[in-house]
């Protein structure tokens, strides 16, 4: 776990109405002492960032191409939190995915509208088979036991940094509806 | 397994490591850790609410610790022994990247917890005194760079040995036990899931002791020859098992050193010997594990006692008298399971011991023992060694760590 104090500028059209973001970083939650990558982000105020931890984060394992991050996110604040968009150094582009069925019946993977919502005083799982962050264009083999970065921004401007131990997962192979090209990696 | 020699079978001192009891515990009172060894003790007055009986399914073992867990922890009723080869393009990176994950996961498995990326996290959830413990081959330390303790390496050949390349050897040596072999056996699922792109799996060796329940805890256990096996090693908790077990090294600091011998033994013609035979051929009377000059399991063995014609009551050639060795330093803690396994066609019996030592230096404390074995022990007649392996385990680590961050870090 390391703790960072970075400008970001994400990419997803959000134009930070602060030009700079102070991430107090990640501490490890004392209520499971295993959890590896458990986040907990603050600013000098009280933002979204603020009430919301991830617990559990891993990332699929992949030679190239795409991948998928999961975890548990929480909000211990009063209000909902929406998630609009997530970025990491090993990727240009990460999208905020849902399973769903299509026309035909099947589960499918797409881009959720309007972002993540964790419920106020709820969680949202992120896990193979229903939520996740996808992770295109992969700019070199995520490996089992590397650490990845991953930073969401939240509505409100403010954002939660997490890491996140890669791990090798033969599951997690959903359809896409669409165009998309290439396929999620099974390991090196 | 072991105690003071004062103490009655049945009790034991109290190890440093104490067993907490989750879940079921904690709607008895706001405190949810309990030592198990306090309960064990004191059997009376009953200090806990007789009304809730905790599971042992939920007792937990802690991962975290200067030492790791599975060695000085009363040994569970099953265990499984998993060594792998490190694949050729496994680095030293590889290495530090294998151990953090595997760390990850068995500090959640063993406290009841699913593993990251568990797909079966329900099989995780009962412990029962689960703990996972790591150990080094050559080939691991080489790899990593790292120096290795000069007794690392491959046992001298012992002319009883019968050695077969299956049971012998490997660079990662993972011991896995529970009084669950439901436990342990998702428990190696998800190690050796997560351990198949560094490394692939070289041999199994799978063994238990009485079920959790059947006999009171810190009973000696029986081997499959009916001896009670272990009744003179040191005590975990005591001076004399830290100096006996761990190394003061280095990256080995904290840690020991294992050997894992794989001994088949033949009931066949076992079964042809009386009983008498057998407790000459021990040293001990099978039925209570006595020496031959005592009543007691935990007597003192006098080897000077002669019987009416002037013979030792204790042979020269029993297993008792050849181990024993006068130099204190000669000493190791047996951590052994017995394995029964399927018998070839046309025979009855594929029966042994996995037999499992941890001692901080092989060459100066498990050597010297096995030498006089080799060269004189009337039990060579029923015991065949067909497996070793010999592992440098590295110490515990505290939260965030991992095991063998000494060496890789």
């Amino acid at each position: 776990m390391n703790t960072t104090k970075k400008t970001l500028a994400l990419r997803a059209g959000i134009l930070l109405a602060s030009a700079s973001l102070t991430l107090a970083g990640c501490a490890t939650s004392t209520a499971a002492p295993a959890t590896q990558a458990t986040a907990v982000a603050a600013t000098a105020d009280a933002t979204a960032a603020e009430a919301l931890a991830i617990s559990d984060a891993w990332v699929k394992a992949a030679d190239g191409g795409m991948s998928a991050a999961f975890g548990e996110l929480s909000n211990r604040g009063d209000d909902d939190i929406t998630i609009v968009a997530a970025e990491a150094a090993v990727s240009p582009r990460l999208e905020l995915h849902e399973t769903a069925a299509n026309d035909a019946g099947e589960m499918m993977m797409r881009e959720v509208e309007g972002g993540f919502v964790v419920p106020a005083a709820g969680s949202l799982t992120l896990e193979p088979g229903g939520n996740h962050i996808m992770l295109m264009d992969l700019s070199h083999a995520l490996m089992a036991g590397d650490e990845i970065t991953i930073t969401l921004a939240l509505s409100d401007g403010s954002s939660l940094e997490f890491t996140a131990p890669v791990k090798d997962f033969a599951g997690g192979n959903e359809n896409y509806d669409g165009d998309m090209d290439g396929e999620m990696g099974s390991g090196h | 397994m072991s105690r003071g020699r004062d103490d009655a079978p049945g009790r034991r001192g109290t190890t440093r490591r104490q067993f907490l009891l989750g879940g079921a515990v904690a709607g008895v009172g706001a405190a949810a850790a309990v030592g198990i060894d306090y309960a064990i003790r004191h059997p009376e007055p009953q200090p806990v609410a007789a009304a809730s009986v905790p599971l042992n399914g939920d007792v937990i073992v802690p991962f975290h610790g200067a030492h790791q867990a599975g060695i000085d922890t009363d040994a569970q009723a099953h265990g499984l022994f998993l060594a792998l080869d490190l694949r050729p393009d496994t680095d030293r990176d590889g290495l530090r990247r294998m151990m953090r994950i595997l760390t990850d996961d068995a500090a959640r498995l063993t406290q009841g917890e699913g593993a990251l990326a568990d797909t079966e996290p329900e099989l995780a959830v009962a412990p029962a005194r689960l703990t996972v413990t790591f150990g080094f081959g050559p080939g691991f330390v080489d790899r990593a760079r790292g120096q290795a303790p000069a007794w690392l390496h491959p046992l001298p050949a012992f002319g009883i040995d019968r050695l077969q390349p299956e049971y012998c050897d490997g660079d990662l040596l993972i011991q896995i036990a529970s009084d669950d072999p439901l436990t342990v056996a998702h428990a190696s699922r998800m190690l050796l899931k997560d351990a198949r792109s560094f490394a692939g799996l070289r041999w199994t060796q799978q063994g238990f002791r009485r079920a959790h329940g059947t006999v009171k805890p810190g009973t000696t256990m029986r081997n499959l020859f009916g001896q009670v096996d272990g009744t003179s090693n040191v005590s975990p908790g005591t001076p004399e098992f830290d100096e006996v077990v761990w190394s003061a090294d280095g990256w080995m600091a904290g840690g020991t050193g294992m050997v894992i011998r794989r001994i088949r033994i033949d009931l066949d013609t076992w079964d042809r010997l009386d009983r008498s035979g057998r407790d000459q051929a021990v040293g001990r009377f099978q039925s209570n594990g006595a020496p031959l000059t005592g009543t007691d399991e935990f007597d003192e063995p006098d080897f000077a006692a002669t019987d009416a014609i002037g013979f030792p009551v204790i042979p020269e050639f029993s297993h008792l008298r050849r181990a024993r060795s006068e130099d204190p330093a000669q000493r190791i803690f047996r951590r052994a399971y017995n394995y029964d396994d399927a018998p070839a066609a046309g025979e009855i019996s594929n029966a042994g011991l996995v037999f499992v030592s941890f001692q901080a230096d092989v060459d100066r404390q498990f050597t010297p023992i096995q030498r006089r074995l080799d060269e004189l022990d009337l039990l060579n007649e029923w015991t065949t060694p067909i497996g070793s392996a010999v592992f440098a385990v590295p110490p515990g680590c505290a939260e965030g760590g991992y095991i063998g961050e000494t060496l890789l870090a």
